[in-house]
């Protein structure tokens, strides 16, 4: 490659040094056996033991589970519906309104969605826990699944939901038979990007939450305000493995859906 | 009737959970503090009818607002929240940029591999990315301990709890939002127009500066609001890396309410934070809308 020059080698070695070496740095000091974090005195896996025997934290990562596999399950269905009527409903009654509501909590700050959602419970008298956190983190994140299902739904041919239409199909029969398999990977992105955002999130679930259900977020909040933990390091270790076993194998995944799909068209463009 | 199903049940949900919220924001940044469950005045009792509905309204003034324009606190924290999300969105770029731009020249195979290692930190925990930064910064930290051994520095340099730490922060945890939206344009760039350039007697430098930079100015400009946006009201990065010395508006809005508990200020707080956004929020949809018509 012509232009691919020492400077743009040195810039992409530097960028990713940047972007992964704090992180690198956490996961071999999660290994240290000194108490004192900066400094290295042998390795150990004590901090991994210490973690599993500490019961607030597996309390909260039960909540933090449950809250994410729940809001993110909804919100796929919501996201979906709503990036449906986005795309296809043409026009209706306070369409505006509803596509403002849809972007803006996307560039809402936490603390703003956080607190309105927390004045709404006190308001109604909701009390605050489990289910509290659920609405929240659903509300977010199906603006982000229907922004993902929505570029899905504009690019794919439309004829081929009239076919299905025209041969007969019922337009909730044609949307499961037809629209939902072509949109099935956007709709598993964005329930795992559902399901992240709510593992991740601090802000909005420490403004909902009550006394009774604390998330792991939160848990790492209290402890790490007040400087550099070793359990914590060694959570983070773990969280980050799961990480990057998830990515690397839906992309494996997503690679080779790709590759089948290709040999199908020319599988299928050879027999015509 | 299915038809009305789907568009229903999205609409409401959002209606209930997104905008009401808002509307009782906007209401109880309208209201006054009191010592009571809830801890604001006056509240709605429709059981009065008529006359509920105007002792109701009769309650509501602007003395929040006006009570955050005469303390100093807020209109800094406004400002500073502002300053340090403009600096910090440069130093992105700064940072953002050449590696963009290295993604774009690297080989073609390897482009997914780069994509991915860029979008992998995304999908990790944002508070632990933060934290990751106490543990090198702070005063008897790793890079304290390299200068140190090194002998570039004679004392450990003050960084964590500083606004040099919140800067870090925000340039590490939003970089991949300036550098895809740069990648996307360097990208597509019609190398031919380099070529073209230099066959006109361009240097390389003056090729990159005449015809590259232009033309991957949505891209900046995208990655640009990408990073601006919500930094101004973050509240994680200056609560872990900066000091007394940050004073950001996401930070004044939550110690406001979990601390002072004084929810009519917080609101207030909350519906004027919320009117600076706009700006820029409607500035990056004219680019966007601009970027789209442009392709199509």
């Amino acid at each position: 490659m012509r232009r691919f020059s020492w400077i743009n080698a040195t810039s992409l070695t530097l960028g990713f040094a940047f972007l992964y070496l704090p992180m690198l740095i956490l996961v071999v000091y999660s290994f240290n056996a000194s108490q004192l974090v900066t400094v290295w005195a042998g390795f150990s896996t004590r901090w991994y033991g210490e973690l599993i025997r500490n019961e607030a934290f597996l309390d909260a990562a039960w909540v933090t589970l449950k809250v994410a596999v729940v809001s993110s399950t909804i919100a796929t269905v919501l996201g979906t519906m709503a990036a449906y009527t986005l795309v296809r409903a043409g026009r209706f009654l306070g369409r505006t309104l509803f596509s403002g509501m849809i972007y803006a909590p996307l560039v809402m700050p936490e603390v703003i969605t956080g607190l309105s959602l927390l004045l709404l419970f006190i308001g109604i008298g909701l009390d605050r826990g489990i289910l509290t956190i659920v609405l929240a983190h659903t509300t977010f994140s199906m603006c982000y699944v229907s922004v993902v299902v929505s570029s899905r739904l504009d690019s794919f041919d439309r004829s081929l939901e009239e076919a299905a239409l025209d041969l007969g199909c019922t337009p909730f029969e044609a949307f499961r038979l037809v629209t939902l398999p072509i949109i099935a990977p956007a709709v598993i992105s964005g329930w795992l990007l559902a399901f992240t955002l709510s593992l991740d999130d601090l802000v909005i679930a420490s403004f909902v939450t009550g006394p009774s259900a604390t998330t792991l977020p939160m848990k790492i909040w209290s402890s790490v305000r007040l400087g550099v933990s070793p359990e914590i390091n060694a959570l983070s270790t773990i969280l980050i493995a799961i990480v990057t076993v998830g990515v690397i194998t839906a992309s494996l995944v997503s690679k080779r859906a790709i590759a089948a799909r290709q040999r199908d068209e020319r599988a299928a463009a050879a027999a015509a | 009737m299915r038809r009305f199903v789907v568009v229903a049940v999205p609409y409401l949900w959002l209606l209930a959970l997104f905008l009401i919220p808002f509307v009782i924001v906007l209401k109880i940044s309208l209201s006054d503090p009191a010592i009571a469950i809830p801890p604001y005045a006056p509240t709605l009792d429709l059981s009065e009818g008529w006359q509920g509905l105007k002792d109701f309204f009769a309650g509501l003034d602007f003395e929040n607002f006006a009570f955050l324009t005469t303390d100093d606190l807020y209109w800094k924290a406004y400002l500073s929240s502002l300053r340090i999300a403009f600096v910090a969105t440069l130093f992105t770029l700064l940072v953002g940029f050449p590696i963009a731009y290295g993604m774009a020249r690297a080989e073609e195979r390897w482009r997914p591999m780069l994509l991915m290692l860029v979008i992998l930190p995304f999908w990790t925990s944002f508070l632990i990315r933060v934290y990751s930064w106490m543990g090198i910064l702070s005063s008897e930290g790793y890079l304290n301990q390299v200068l140190l051994a090194l002998g570039v520095v004679a004392e450990p340099l003050t960084i964590l709890n500083t606004n040099a730490a919140v800067y870090v922060g925000i340039v590490y945890t939003y970089l991949p939002f300036m550098i895809l939206p740069i990648y996307a344009t360097l990208e597509k760039l019609d190398m031919s127009l380099l070529e073209a350039a230099e066959d006109l007697g361009c240097s390389r430098l003056s090729a990159f500066w005449l015809v590259t930079i232009p033309l991957s100015v949505p891209g900046i400009v995208a990655g640009c609001f990408l990073v601006f946006i919500p930094t101004i009201g973050e509240f994680v990065i200056p609560s872990l890396l900066g000091g007394s010395e940050t004073l950001m508006i996401g930070k004044v809005l939550w110690e406001e309410f979990f601390s002072n508990r004084d929810w009519p200020v917080a609101s207030a707080v909350a519906v004027i934070l919320l009117l600076i956004l706009i700006v820029p929020i409607i500035l990056f949809q004219r680019n966007e809308q601009k970027q789209r018509e442009a392709e199509g």
